[in-house]
C-alpha cells in the first residue's frame, strides 16, 4: 500500500465517523469538523475531500443529496447509509485492534520484573 | 462486491459527464463561498478571504481533475477519446473508410462463407458414433479402384476379418410405392441387419433390425428416415407396426431414425429394409452391388484393417478363381465415401478466398500506412505536446480495431447471404448426395474462424501503421524537411506489399485460367451423341404384370410408339443404363474360338431398342443394328463399341465373330453384328471402356430409360412425354425426368469444375483489381513524394519520355517480381490442385503466358496515370512548393 493510499483510507474513516458524529452534513464542514476534532493539528487540502466522498458514496457507504446549508446556501449533503454505519463499526474495531497491537511494541519492557 | 459496484458506478460514469461536471462546480462553488464567509467573520478581507479558501481548498481545477478520475475509468475515459477521435477521422475521409471496410468485409465475407462449407463437410463430425473409427471396406478390381462387394464375398468378409468389432453393407435402392397421388417412386437402402448399430446409430422411434432380419425368410420390414416420416405419415406417433407396400410387396414399419441422421452415399434414402437377397443376382458371387461399412476394433489402424481383408480377398481368389480373379481389397475411412470429390473442391475454394482475404488486408494495411504517412505532422505535434508513444499506438490499434469490427460485421452478414447464394446454385440432385450441407450457417466453429481472421487482421493493420511509428522523430515531423527518408522506408515497405499483392494476384489468376481451360477441355470431350434437344427419364413398370419377357417387349414397343407418335418428337429409344452416368453394369466375356485362361474381360453391357443409335444420333461405323422383330426367338446378336473392337479385335474384322460369358454357355453366346463410335458411357473426365448394346426386345426389362429427341424446345415438352407414358399404365413410375443438357451440366464433374471455374475466377477478378489499385497506390504516393526530384530533372532538361521511362520502370520492376514469384507460386499451387485439372498441366505454358500479360497490362495501366502526372510536372511551380 503506498502512502496516499494509507491515507485515503484513514481519511475515510474520519469522514464515516465524522458523519455518525453529526449526522447528514456538507463537505466544508466535514473538513472544517476534521480538522477541530484533530485539534488542528491536521491541516488537509479540502479538496482531497471530495474524491474520497466520491468514493466512499461509489461503494454505498454514504449517501448525498441537495440540501439548504443554515446560511441558506444551496449545498450538497452527505449523510451515513445502513451499511456504512456497519462499515464503521467494522473498521473502527480493526483499528482499534491495530492501534492496540501496535501500541504494545511501544510499551516501557518490564512486564516481566 | 463493493468494488464491484464502485467499478460499475465509475464505468456509468463515461457517459454523464455534463451532468456531473455541473454538480461538483456548484459543490465546490458552495463550498468556497462557505469559507470566504467564515474567513470573513475571521476579519479578512474579502480578497484574502477569497484567496485563503482557494488555497486551502488546493486548487479549483486540480480537486476537479482529480474528482474525475475517481468518477470514471482515466484509462477507459481516454480511450472513449481515441475512439471518438477516430470515428471523427473516418467520418472526415468516406472514400478511405469505406475502400477500407468494404474489403475487410468482401476478404471475411468470403472466407467466411467457404469456410463454413468447408466445415459442414469436412470439419463437422458425421452424425455417428465414433465416426473415426469407421472405414468403408469394399472389393477393387483392375479397372476399378473402389468397385463393390457381391453377397457371398462380404459373408466371407464379415466372418472371417479379424480387425472390425463389426461389418455390414449398403446398397441403394429405389421403391415404388402407393399414394393418393397415385404411384411412386422413393429412394431407399437395402442393409445388413447391424448397419446401424455398426455406425452407432439409435432410432428415435421404435426398434432397429434385429439380428438375422436381413435374410431371404425374415418378415420384411423397414425403418423409415425422420424426413419420410414427418412428409408422408404427418409425424404419427402410432406409426411402428403399421403396414406399408414397397415395391409391391408388404413390409411393417418397425422405427424411425433420428432427424440428424444422414448417409449421403444413398443420398436421401426415405426408406431402409434389410437386404433379403433374392433373384439372380443377389446370391451369386460374381454379382457385385454392396458397399461395406466396418467399426475397427479399439487400438487396430486402417493400415492393419488393409492388410486383413487383403488376406481375405488373396484366400478367395484362390478358393474361387473363376468369380474372384483379380479382385483386390481397399479400405478408407468413411468420412471420404461420405464427402466424395468435393473435398478437392472445397479447400481449393477455401484457398481461393484465403488469398482474396491475404490480398485484401494488405491492401488495407497499406492505405492505413500511406494514411499514417499523410499524419506524420499531426503524430509529431501530439507527440511533441506530450502524448505518449503508447498513446500514439493506441490511437493506430483503435482504428485498426474499428475497421475491422466494421468490416468483420458487415463481412458475416455477408456471408450468410453468400451461402444462401451458394447452396442455392447447387443442383438438386447434387445437393441429395450432400445432406450434411443441409445445416450450413454461422456454427460456432464458423464464428471462431471469422474471430480468428479477424483477429489477424487487426493485429496486421494495428502493427503496420505502429511499426511505422516507432521510426518517427519528431523534429522531422514536425519540420517536415526530410521527407526524403521516411519517403523512402515508407517505399520500401509498400513496394514490398504490393509484390505480394501482385504475387497472389497471379496465383489467384492462373488457378483460375487453369480450371477455366480444364472446363472447356472437358465440355470439348466428345458424348459421342448429340445432347441437344434430348428428353431422358426413367420408367419402371410393376413386375406383377409386366416380368414375363412378352409382357416387357410390348411395354417397351407402346412406350416408343406412343412418344413417337407426339408432335415435336423425332425419334424414341429406350435404354437400360442412360450414356455419361457411370461405368459399370458389366460383364465378363470370352470369345468363341479363342484361347481363354480365365481373364475377367469387363466390358459394359447396354440393352437398347431399334433406334437407339438414331435417336442419340451416335454414329455406326460398320455392319447393322438390330431391327424391332429381333427378339428372344432369334440368335442373340449385339453392337459393340469402338473401343471393344480396337481392343479386342485389332487386325481382324469384328463383324460375325461371337462372344459369351465366362464358360461360354450357349445361352450367353452372342454374334456381333456392327460396330458404333464410342458413346461415353461414363462421366465426361472418365476413360471409354469397352461395351456392347444387346438388343433390348431379347432380353427385356420392366424398368429402363427412355430417351427422346425433339425437333425443338425440349424441355416444355417432357411433362407431355411423362403423361403419354403413364397413360399406358396408371402403376407405372417416372422418375429422373430431364433432359440430357442438364445432365451434362449438372453431373458433379462439369458442375464441380464449373462452379469452381467461376468461384476462382470472382476471386482473381477481384484480386487482380486490389493489385492494380495496390500498385497504382505505391506509384502515385512515389510520384508525390518525387515532384521536386522530377521538377529538378525537368528544369535540367529531361524530356518527357524520359520522366515516363522513370515511372514506368519503378512501376515495370515491381510488376516483374511481382510476375516471377506468382509464377513460380502459381505453378506449386497448380500441383497441389492437379485432380481438378483435366487435359491441362499445372505448368501450361498458354495460361501463364497469357495470365502474365493480362498482369502486365493492367500494371502498365496503373501506372500510365501517375506517369503522366509526373511528365506534365510544372518544373517552376515543383520547385517552388519546397
Amino acid at each position: 500500500m503506498s502512502k496516499t493510499e494509507i491515507w485515503q483510507g484513514t481519511l475515510a474513516l474520519m469522514i464515516l465517523k465524522t458523519l455518525e458524529t453529526l449526522g447528514p452534513f456538507h463537505g466544508y464542514g466535514i473538513a472544517r469538523r476534521i480538522e477541530q476534532t484533530s485539534g488542528d493539528r491536521l491541516s488537509l487540502n479540502y479538496g482531497t475531500l471530495y474524491p474520497s466522498l466520491l468514493k466512499l458514496e461509489q461503494e454505498g457507504w454514504i449517501a448525498s443529496e441537495w440540501g439548504v446549508s443554515e446560511n441558506n446556501r444551496k449545498a450538497k449533503y452527505y449523510k451515513l447509509t445502513r451499511s456504512g454505519r456497519k462499515q464503521l463499526e467494522r473498521e473502527a474495531r480493526e483499528w482499534n485492534q491495530t492501534t492496540a497491537i501496535v501500541a504494545r511494541f511501544f510499551e516501557p519492557a518490564g512486564g516481566e520484573s | 462486491m463493493r468494488h464491484l459496484r464502485a467499478w460499475l458506478l465509475r464505468f456509468t460514469g463515461l457517459f454523464f459527464k455534463d451532468a456531473r461536471e455541473r454538480e461538483l462546480a456548484a459543490e465546490l462553488e458552495t463550498h468556497l463561498q462557505m469559507h470566504i464567509d467564515d474567513n470573513i467573520r475571521a476579519g479578512m478581507s474579502p480578497q484574502e478571504a477569497s484567496r485563503v479558501a482557494v488555497m486551502k481548498l488546493g486548487g479549483v481545477e486540480q480537486t476537479k481533475e482529480a474528482y474525475r478520475d475517481r468518477a470514471t475509468i482515466p484509462f477507459l475515459e481516454s480511450v472513449v477519446q481515441d475512439l471518438r477521435f477516430t470515428l471523427r477521422q473516418l467520418r472526415k475521409n468516406p472514400a478511405f473508410t469505406v475502400t477500407a471496410t468494404a474489403m475487410v468485409a468482401l476478404g471475411i465475407g468470403a472466407s467466411v462463407a467457404i469456410f463454413a462449407f468447408v466445415d459442414a463437410a469436412l470439419i463437422k463430425p458425421l452424425p455417428y458414433q465414433n465416426p473415426s473409427r469407421l472405414l468403408f471396406v469394399t472389393e477393387t478390381t483392375p479397372d476399378i479402384p473402389r468397385a463393390v462387394l457381391s453377397y457371398p464375398d462380404y459373408l466371407d468378409w464379415k466372418n472371417l476379418n479379424r480387425v472390425f468389432d463389426s461389418m455390414d453393407v449398403y446398397t441403394q435402392r429405389g421403391y415404388v410405392i402407393s399414394t393418393t397421388g397415385g404411384v411412386e417412386m422413393v429412394d431407399g437402402a437395402r442393409v445388413s441387419d447391424g448397419f446401424f448399430r455398426t455406425l452407432g446409430v439409435g432410432p428415435l422411434l421404435g426398434r432397429d433390425f434385429y439380428r438375422g432380419e436381413d435374410l431371404p425368410d425374415a418378415p420384411r420390414t423397414v425403418v423409415l428416415s425422420y424426413a419420410s416420416w414427418q412428409k408422408r405419415f404427418g409425424g404419427r406417433q402410432d406409426i411402428v407396426g403399421q403396414p406399408i407396400t414397397l415395391n409391391e410387396l408388404p413390409h411393417t414399419i418397425v422405427g424411425v431414425l433420428p432427424q440428424n441422421f444422414h448417409f449421403a452415399p444413398v443420398e436421401q434414402a426415405e426408406f431402409w429394409t434389410t437386404l433379403h437377397p433374392a433373384g439372380t443376382c443377389d446370391l451369386r458371387r460374381s454379382c457385385h452391388f454392396l458397399n461395406g461399412i466396418g467399426r475397427l476394433i479399439d487400438g487396430v489402424s486402417q493400415e492393419a484393417a488393409l492388410a486383413d481383408v487383403t488376406r481375405i480377398a488373396k484366400d478367395l481368389e484362390a478358393q474361387y478363381p473363376d468369380s474372384n480373379r483379380n479382385q483386390g481389397a481397399t479400405v478408407g475411412p468413411l468420412a471420404e465415401v461420405i464427402v466424395g470429390d468435393v473435398k478437392p473442391t472445397l479447400l481449393l475454394l477455401l484457398g481461393g478466398a484465403g488469398l482474396l482475404l491475404l490480398i485484401a488486408c494488405i491492401n488495407v494495411a497499406s492505405l492505413l500506412l500511406v494514411r499514417s504517412e499523410t499524419r506524420r505532422r499531426e503524430l509529431a505535434v501530439r507527440r511533441a505536446l506530450g502524448a505518449t508513444s503508447a498513446r500514439l499506438v493506441r490511437q493506430f490499434v483503435i482504428e485498426g480495431l474499428v475497421i475491422v469490427a466494421v468490416g468483420a460485421t458487415a463481412g458475416l452478414l455477408g456471408s450468410h447471404w453468400m451461402m444462401q447464394i451458394l447452396s442455392g446454385l447447387i443442383p438438386k440432385d447434387m445437393m441429395a448426395g450432400m445432406p450434411y450441407l443441409e445445416d450450413l450457417g454461422l456454427s460456432s466453429r464458423v464464428l471462431m474462424f471469422a474471430l480468428g481472421i479477424a483477429g489477424f487482421a487487426s493485429v496486421l493493420f494495428t502493427v503496420t501503421p505502429a511499426l511505422r511509428l516507432s521510426t518517427l522523430d519528431v523534429r522531422d515531423g514536425i519540420a517536415e524537411g526530410a521527407r526524403g527518408t521516411a519517403g523512402r522506408v515508407w517505399r520500401r515497405i509498400g513496394s514490398k506489399l504490393v509484390i505480394l499483392e501482385l504475387t497472389t494476384a497471379m496465383v489467384l489468376l492462373v488457378g483460375a485460367g487453369l480450371l477455366g481451360k480444364s472446363f472447356y477441355r472437358l465440355l470439348q470431350v466428345g458424348a459421342g451423341f448429340e445432347t441437344k434437344r434430348l428428353i431422358t427419364m426413367r420408367v419402371r413398370a410393376p413386375r406383377s404384370a409386366y416380368g414375363e419377357d412378352e409382357q416387357a417387349v410390348a411395354l417397351g414397343r407402346n412406350v416408343v410408339n406412343d412418344v413417337r407418335s407426339l408432335p415435336g418428337v423425332t425419334s424414341v429409344a429406350l435404354v437400360s443404363t442412360l450414356p455419361l452416368t457411370f461405368n459399370g453394369n458389366t460383364e465378363w466375356i470370352r470369345f468363341v474360338g479363342r484361347a481363354y485362361n480365365g481373364e475377367h474381360n469387363e466390358v459394359n453391357q447396354r440393352g437398347i431398342s431399334s433406334d437407339y443409335f438414331a435417336t442419340l444420333q451416335a454414329k455406326l461405323l460398320r455392319g447393322r443394328t438390330f431391327t424391332d422383330s429381333e427378339d428372344g426367338t432369334k440368335p442373340k446378336v449385339v453392337v459393340i463399341n469402338q473401343t471393344l473392337a480396337k481392343k479386342y479385335f485389332p487386325n481382324e474384322d469384328p463383324i460375325g465373330q461371337r462372344f459369351g460369358n465366362t464358360d461360354l454357355n450357349p445361352a450367353s453366346i452372342k454374334e456381333i453384328i456392327g460396330v458404333v463410335d464410342d458413346i461415353r458411357e461414363g462421366p465426361l473426365d472418365s476413360e471409354i471402356w469397352p461395351a456392347y448394346y444387346y438388343a433390348f426386345n431379347q432380353v427385356p426389362d420392366f424398368a429402363f430409360s427412355v430417351v427422346v429427341r425433339t425437333s425443338q424446345g425440349e424441355q416444355s415438352l417432357i411433362p407431355t412425354v411423362a403423361e403419354t407414358v403413364r397413360r399406358i399404365d396408371s402403376r407405372i413410375t417416372i422418375s429422373n425426368q430431364t433432359t440430357m443438357t442438364a445432365r451434362v451440366n449438372d453431373a458433379p464433374t462439369v458442375y464441380l469444375r464449373r462452379s469452381s471455374t467461376w468461384l476462382v475466377g470472382g476471386f482473381a477478378a477481384v484480386a487482380l483489381l486490389l493489385g492494380v489499385v495496390g500498385l497504382y497506390g505505391v506509384i502515385a504516393y512515389s510520384v508525390s513524394q518525387r515532384t521536386r526530384e522530377i521538377g529538378v530533372r525537368i528544369a535540367l532538361g529531361a524530356q518527357r519520355g524520359m520522366v515516363y521511362r522513370l515511372i514506368l520502370k519503378e512501376a515495370g520492376v515491381l510488376a516483374l517480381a511481382g510476375i516471377v514469384i506468382g509464377t513460380g507460386c502459381a505453378i506449386l499451387a497448380a500441383s497441389l490442385m492437379r485432380k481438378l485439372l483435366f487435359g491441362t498441366p499445372p505448368w501450361d505454358v498458354a495460361t501463364l503466358i497469357s495470365v502474365a500479360a493480362v498482369l502486365s497490362a493492367s500494371a502498365l495501366l496503373a501506372s500510365f496515370l501517375p506517369a503522366r502526372r509526373a511528365a506534365s510536372v510544372d518544373p517552376m511551380s515543383a520547385l517552388r512548393a519546397e
